[in-house]
């Protein structure tokens, strides 16, 4: 099953290697992995998707915890919570067709068009991964030059929140 | 007090207690050594490995239960010294271990001598650390410290680039009696509804069976469970590395378990009804195939790491917390428990145990004119009446040690049981004498091992630490050449030790004392000169049966009312049968 997990580690040098190192080292699997600084300069927040049965993903959490960097960390997964991911696509737009109809398919899906050439479009969307696969989906294979994804971010609903 | 970095580390271990510092100099640890020089109280003890360096500071935390440290250059010094953090890190033990880095300036530059050694050791340590600023280098030894000692303990690496230890850059210095790490609290304190449940599920017991690991003695609880064993009259099977928590002579202590262990142990563990485990982590060298792992059993887990609990094993009652706490905690309710033990269902139990004892699982062939493996373990817990500090490396010999050698202590009983890592003998066994130059140290080992770290040696002649090798010689990889016996029909690929050196010679050439033995007849005294000489390194290089085999055994895939039995072994149990003693 897929969970999302939301944590909060030191903002040191280190700390990244020692949890990527971690999931490769005892074979867990990883999908999306997002890392920044917080309002606090001496944290980062850091969510990670991953997939396994209920008995992996105990110990991916208790592994996790008992990492020192590691100062809390939560399973959303069974929670209310929101997830979104940024993405920035590109794709050929030529002729005046084809631009509108990027241009339409993107107002539907409430993307941006961020930068413009003669013959390309740079757009930035933002939602679920569903979604985003659904808008690549929409602006066919060939007309794709590049795809950047951020991986997922996660923040719990409501008055619940992950902080020290 | 202003001082320089390098004098900051020496005064911080002086101020830490660190009397013993095992290492190596190099380039990168020069300003430290410097600093060495210039004071008395810390004792460097300088090896001939760096290998050996981690494991005497690994057998000196063993035996004493203070952290063992090092000192090691960058680059090769730190590399060298990765095995003997490992080992140390599979068996959770405290050991403070000093890298010496390039200059900051120069890291990343592929510099002389450079490697990456937080990144290198970073799966085999507790936590590591990179020294970047002077002002934080007293914080991060303390850090390192507390981290090593507390919790589950374990190797911490300190990386010090040579500039911070640079002897003309004198900061103030004040030792950091206390140090707090907002994400690291290790909770020792069982909860105290889960013990309550425990405590009534241990009572309600049939067939109860306590297991219990080297968490027991990692975190001084041995007399807690002692307590608490003869309080509940259960039996008690104990790990390879839990060997000593619970006296090897109390009638109650069934055995050790799992692949090697006694034939009642693993009999016991299979029917047992309610199993308690204590500071163990059910290593697959006990558990075998997990599914087939104590199927009648309801499981209670006390561990101090959460993520010990559940991982291959369920838990039907999980404790975290320290075994010394919990056991305490448990034990005031069981005494003041109004619920009685089931006497009846558990002599019944106790009746099939000691039929089952009747096996006499370690039973074997005492050939004619060669010399047993076996044999040279009961000579050894004979003369040195079963009181001396015994290391082990890895293989048969430590087999043989850990099923016939009866330790009633704890921290005597010092090997790498989880790395498995041979070539940890004789610096463990240096690194014990040193800690106690009284008492009788002995590494058993066997031809493979000893030529792994035989380098050692020379680091006993200089220290003067006369410690005793029992070599068990049998001119092969014993254990790699039993499984060639048993699973690759006795195509026996590599394992035997050709142009093995004159063990005697190479003794005396080092300074010390060789003893050749090759018949049974001499083994006796061989064995009490040897510990006659207290002042003197004995080189015991005994010649043993070639083929002879660690039994009883469960083989992959097996449960433990499956184990093999040695031929002699299975005449036993014929018998047993006929006359209707085991059914």
């Amino acid at each position: 099953m897929r969970h999302i997990v939301s944590l909060l580690v030191e903002n040191e040098a280190g700390a990244l290697s020692r949890i990527s190192g971690l999931f490769s080292a005892r074979g867990y699997n990883i999908e999306s992995l997002t890392v920044a600084t917080t309002e606090d300069p001496t944290l980062s927040r850091m969510t990670i998707i991953t997939t396994g049965s209920d008995r992996i993903i105990e110990q991916i959490t208790k592994q996790l915890n008992k990492l020192v960097d590691v100062v809390k960390l939560q399973d959303f997964t069974e929670g209310n919570f929101i997830e979104r991911e940024m993405m920035f696509v590109k794709v050929r737009a030529v002729g005046d067709d084809q631009r509108a109809e990027i241009k339409r398919l993107s107002d539907i899906f409430r993307a941006r068009i961020i930068d413009v050439t003669d013959t390309t479009f740079c757009i930035e969307l933002t939602g679920s991964g569903d979604k985003l696969e659904a808008y690549i989906r929409a602006m066919h294979e060939k007309n794709v030059i590049e795809v950047v994804r951020s991986g997922s971010m996660g923040i719990l609903r409501g008055e619940r929140a992950l902080t020290i | 007090m202003e001082l320089s970095g390098s004098e900051i580390i020496i005064q911080f271990l002086k101020d830490e207690g660190v009397e013993h510092l095992f290492g190596y100099p190099g380039g990168a640890v020069l300003h430290i050594y410097d600093a060495l020089h210039k004071q008395n109280d810390i004792k460097h003890i300088l090896v001939r490995h760096e290998q050996g360096a981690a494991h005497a500071a690994d057998g000196y935390a063993r035996a004493t239960g203070k952290p063992g440290v090092c000192l090691v250059t960058s680059g090769p010094g730190a590399t060298n010294a990765i095995t003997g953090i490992a080992t140390a890190f599979m068996d959770s033990v405290p050991l403070v271990v000093i890298t010496g880095q390039v200059p900051s300036h120069a890291i990343g530059s592929d510099a002389f001598q450079e490697v990456d050694a937080v990144g290198i050791s970073r799966p085999c340590v507790k936590h590591n650390f990179l020294v970047k600023d002077l002002n934080k280098l007293a914080e991060t030894l303390k850090k390192a410290f507390y981290i090593a000692t507390t919790g589950r303990p374990g190797p911490v690496v300190i990386d010090i680039p040579k500039d911070i230890t640079a002897p003309h850059i004198k900061i103030p210095y004040e030792y950091p009696k206390q140090v707090k790490i907002r994400s690291y609290n290790p909770n020792l304190k069982g909860h105290p509804r889960q013990i309550k449940r425990a405590v009534e599920l241990l009572l309600s017991a049939k067939r109860p069976m306590i297991y219990s690991g080297g968490g027991v003695i990692m975190d001084g609880a041995s007399q807690e469970l002692r307590d608490f064993v003869h309080h509940l009259g259960y039996p008690i099977t104990q790990t390879l590395m839990g060997l000593g928590a619970f006296p090897g002579t109390d009638p109650q202590f069934i055995g050790l378990l799992g692949m090697h262990g006694t034939y009642e142990s693993n009999m016991a563990m299979h029917d047992c009804d309610v199993l308690i485990a204590i500071g163990a982590r059910f290593d697959d060298r006990i558990t075998g195939v997990p599914s087939k792992f104590c199927p009648y059993a309801q499981i209670i887990h006390i561990d101090i790491d959460p993520a010990s609990i559940s991982k291959t094993i369920t838990a039907d009652i999980p404790i975290v917390g320290g075994a010394k706490q919990v056991l305490t905690e448990m034990l005031k309710i069981l005494v003041n428990s109004d619920q009685p033990i089931d006497k009846s269902a558990t002599e019944d139990w106790w009746n099939k145990i000691k039929s089952w004892q009747k096996q006499n699982s370690f039973a074997y062939d005492k050939k004619e004119g060669v010399i047993q493996p076996q044999t040279v373990i009961e000579e050894l817990y004979q003369v040195t009446g079963g009181e001396a500090y015994i290391t082990s490396d890895v293989g048969q010999h430590q087999m043989f040690a850990a099923q016939f050698y009866h330790f009633d202590e704890p921290r005597r009983w010092i090997n790498s049981g989880g790395l498995g890592t041979m070539g940890f003998g004789l610096p463990a066994a240096m690194g014990v004498k040193i800690a106690f130059p009284d008492k009788d140290v002995a590494c058993v080992t066997g031809e493979g091992s000893i030529q792994m770290c035989m380098q050692e040696l020379s680091t006993c002649l200089q220290y003067d630490v006369p410690v005793k090798i029992i070599n068990l010689n049998n001119r092969y990889l014993g254990m790699v050449r039993q499984w060639q016996e048993f699973f690759y029909e006795k195509r026996y690929s590599h394992v035997y030790m050709d142009a093995l050196p004159d063990f005697v010679k190479l003794s005396e050439a080092y300074g010390h004392v060789g003893i050749k033995v090759e018949d049974p007849n001499d083994l006796h005294d061989a064995m009490k000169e040897a510990f006659e000489l207290k002042d003197r390194t004995v080189f015991l290089d005994i010649i043993t049966d070639q083929e002879a085999n660690v039994y009883p055994m469960i083989s992959a895939g097996k449960a433990h009312n499956e184990m093999e039995l040695s031929p002699l072994q299975q005449k036993i149990q014929a018998s047993l049968k006929t006359s209707g003693e085991i059914a």
